[in-house]
């Protein structure tokens, strides 16, 4: 495993990073967030991310993607993160794309990913209930066998980008199992209900009332979806991590700016030792977080033993970097940092939902300790 | 690629044809091994053997030039060489400041005569140095150090005490700063010299710490006359030669603390957790230790990923990054973090310091808590470190 950006991805960063800058600056969040958009992100831009090919980068070139993986989805994730961009790669390509990729008869891929990667059709993943707090294999939803396909019944929450999404992939206990199902979102008995969080991102109640699907929508064997679970939603946290990353180097930045131009007792504040130190300390967290996500990205890419670990102390880390850099950051702003109107409220609260999205720094800790058999 | 493979097999053969079979499989410890000089003493006929056929190879040194007595490795090849040693699991044949600080410093500000006197005698482990920085009055501030050296003719006459010259009663040359000009900006009056330590007027006394141990002393200098050619670097321009080797220093002793040496190396903290609190269903039976079991260790292998990702950068063609200069100040804090919570783990068998009722591992254990507590003091302290961060990383103003 190298720790270091090839040419490519070098590359990939470096166009994402400006594509960033130049189209998806914070303020569009704002902006977003109080025209009250129903989907809270730009299907536009969706798009032409599609046109550049990110949307489709871990799908295979035959389901019209770059057969590439984390280590270049991080690429991306991190550049967009900077400016907290809210278009669905999470649950749109981490999960639910993902899930298809693993899982998908050769029909079902070839049906669904190459209309994902175009961008023109948006997927989510339900899986999440009210009493599964970060154990995506605790559900109580249920598939039962209905003549030969399923009968769906129970309710997600927060499912990442269901509102607008044109198909949902739902998991559901099925026999002794659990199973992962297709089911369009306009099917009767499928209500999405937007929720609001604090950090506006699209996220849905998805209410299954009786929903009757086809033998056809089972992905893969419909009593061995748990493990597969397990699996994408590392994935996803791994993207997830990347994104962290970007923002929380971009409220950092943020923060240098203020200390370098705030005077106080006739001198700019970031030459007062106690924030130096404070911002010295927020850096080396900073530095330690992007060697986690490299090795993490890379050992899922490279199926590693150890990936599973990886993946948990990225996780860990981040969450806890996150929101110990917008924490400091508004520390440091001083009054304005608790102000609607500083851009750097809208960092702490995406951290404290990043945080508390696939598990928790506590609950990857436990994981570490488990997998490692302490 | 063909060469390095080849390169690979030569190394790993000759290794197993040369190191004495009783030191395969010892393993290292960056902090303890043979150090060498005029008063080393060899415990082991092994290790002896093993240095003189490692310094006459050039491979105690081997990235330095042949001509200095180096092996003249490029840095691939010497990455190749440490990784093999470190599959034989074979210590290394000499360890010591003048290999780690003051050789890559006389490589780089040396004249030729210096290089030619110092380097191969560094490389055969004959002489052994240590460092003159800090003064009673000079610590974290260093550059107001105070030790003079006035010119007389072709020599310097050196008066003044340096501190914590880590293991001074043991060597046998010492590299120290010495002010050469009294007024104008601190800095600029300093110089950097070598100085025999057999010269009329150098006494050592050790300090004893806290820990039991006397690894530091201080250093009297009474008049002490110094040939003007053994100034490095320029006369009144030693603080640039003084930064550099502090570069030196500080990744060594990141790299030191990073591969955490000491008792604490030789179980894991998860093992010395279960073994002194039980377990409860394959769990740490109690979970507060575990979860800081858990921190510690996840902390230290993001730590060494970072480490991994500095070199992975460097061999890639990159300039050394930024995050190399968290190295110092993270590496101490996290080993002190560890033999704190290794200390509170082992409980009433954490407060041993000798005789009947605790063992080598427990006494020791106790004692390298004690002397961790330097770690973030010794080679600039965190704070100095963090400073450093701030202005030179972070541009944040003075």
């Amino acid at each position: 495993m190298q720790l270091v950006l090839s040419e490519d991805q070098e590359l990939l960063a470096k166009t994402a990073a400006d594509f960033a800058a130049e189209h998806a600056p914070v303020s569009r969040v704002r902006a977003l967030r109080d025209a009250r958009d129903p989907i809270g992100y730009s299907r536009d831009l969706w798009r032409q991310m599609a046109e550049l090919g990110w949307v489709g980068i871990p799908f295979a070139e035959q389901h019209g993607g770059a057969d590439m993986g984390l280590a270049e989805l991080v690429c991306v994730l991190e550049a967009l993160g900077r400016g907290l961009a809210p278009e669905p790669f999470l649950g749109c390509v981490l999960l639910a794309g993902r899930a298809i990729q693993r899982a998908g008869s050769e029909a079902q891929q070839a049906a669904w990913l190459p209309r994902i990667a175009s961008g023109d059709v948006v997927a989510a993943l339900a899986y999440q209930e009210a009493g599964s707090r970060y154990d995506p294999t605790r559900i109580e939803a249920t598939a039962a066998p209905r003549g030969s396909g399923w009968r769906l019944s129970g309710q997600k929450i927060q499912v990442l980008d269901a509102v607008g999404a044109d198909l949902l992939v739902v998991a559901a206990r099925c026999g002794g199992g659990i199973g992962l199902f297709l089911v369009a979102s306009d099917a009767t008995g499928v209500q999405v209900v937007p929720q609001t969080r604090i950090d506006h991102r699209n996220a849905a109640l998805v209410k299954l009332d009786d929903v009757d699907v086809s033998q056809d929508a089972a992905l893969g064997s419909p009593d061995a979806g748990g493990a597969l679970l397990e699996e994408v939603v590392d994935y996803a946290s791994v993207g997830l991590t990347g994104e962290m990353l970007g923002s929380m180097a971009r409220a950092f930045e943020l923060t240098l700016e203020h200390l370098k131009s705030r005077e106080q007792f006739d001198a700019p504040i970031g030459s007062f030792q106690a924030l130096k130190h404070r911002a010295a300390n927020v850096y080396i967290e900073i530095e330690l977080c992007r060697s986690a996500v490299m090795a993490a990205a890379r050992a899922v890419d490279a199926g590693d033993a150890e990936a599973a670990e990886l993946v948990s102390l990225a996780k860990a880390r981040c969450s806890d970097a996150a929101l110990l850099t917008a924490n400091e950051a508004v520390q440091m702003f001083g009054g304005v940092g608790m102000t609607d109107e500083y851009d750097i409220g809208f960092y702490l609260k995406r951290a404290r939902v990043a945080q508390q999205t696939f598990g928790d720094a506590g609950w990857h800790r436990e994981r570490w300790a488990r997998l490692r058999g302490y | 690629m063909a060469d390095i493979a080849e390169f690979r097999a030569d190394t790993r053969a000759w290794l197993e044809q040369n190191c004495p079979p009783g030191l395969v499989g010892r393993g290292s410890n960056p902090l303890e091994g043979v150090w060498g000089g005029r008063k080393w003493t060899f415990s082991d006929p092994d290790r002896k053997r093993w240095l003189e056929r490692m310094a006459e190879r050039g491979w105690t040194a081997p990235s330095w030039p042949r001509e200095y007595g180096g092996g003249g490795l490029s840095p691939a090849e010497a990455k190749v060489l440490a990784q093999e040693m470190r599959s034989l699991r074979i210590p290394p044949a000499l360890i010591g400041f003048g290999l780690t600080m003051i050789g890559p410093t006389l490589l780089q500000f040396g004249d030729e005569e210096q290089k030619r006197e110092h380097l191969p005698r560094i490389g055969r482990g004959e002489i052994r140095w240590c460092q003159g920085y800090s003064e009673p009055g000079a610590g974290s501030d260093l550059a107001s150090l105070q030790t003079r050296a006035l010119r007389e003719g072709d020599e310097f006459v050196v008066t003044g005490q340096k501190i914590w010259t880590s293991y001074a009663d043991q060597c046998d040359w010492i590299f120290a700063l010495v002010r050469t000009k009294a007024d104008g900006k601190k800095q600029e009056g300093i110089t950097f010299l070598l100085i025999d330590m057999d010269s009329p007027g150098v006494s050592v006394s050790p300090i004893l710490l806290i820990s039991g141990s006397s690894p530091f002393c201080e250093t009297h200098f009474d008049g002490v006359r110094v040939p003007v050619r053994n100034v490095l670097g320029t006369i009144d321009g030693g603080w640039t030669v003084a930064k550099a080797l502090l570069g030196h220093e500080r990744s060594m002793i990141a790299d030191a603390f990073g591969s955490a040496g000491g008792a604490s190396s030789r179980r894991g903290l998860p093992d010395v957790a279960r073994d002194h609190l039980g377990e409860d269903q394959g769990r740490i039976a109690d979970p507060r230790v575990r979860d800081r079991v858990v921190q510690a260790e996840m902390d230290a292998r993001a730590f060494m990923l970072t480490v991994q990702r500095t070199r992975d950068a460097a061999k890639a063609g990159h300039q050394p990054g930024p995050e190399s200069s968290i190295f110092k100040v993270y590496g101490t804090e996290l080993n002190m973090r560890r033999h704190e919570l290794l200390v509170e783990i082992l409980g009433p068998q954490g407060l041993g310091w000798e005789g009947e009722g605790f063992d080598d591992f427990e006494r020791e254990l106790t004692r390298d808590w004690l002397r961790s507590r330097g770690n973030s003091i010794e080679g600039g302290t965190s704070e100095i470190q963090r400073n450093i961060i701030a202005k030179h990383v972070l541009g944040l103003p003075d």
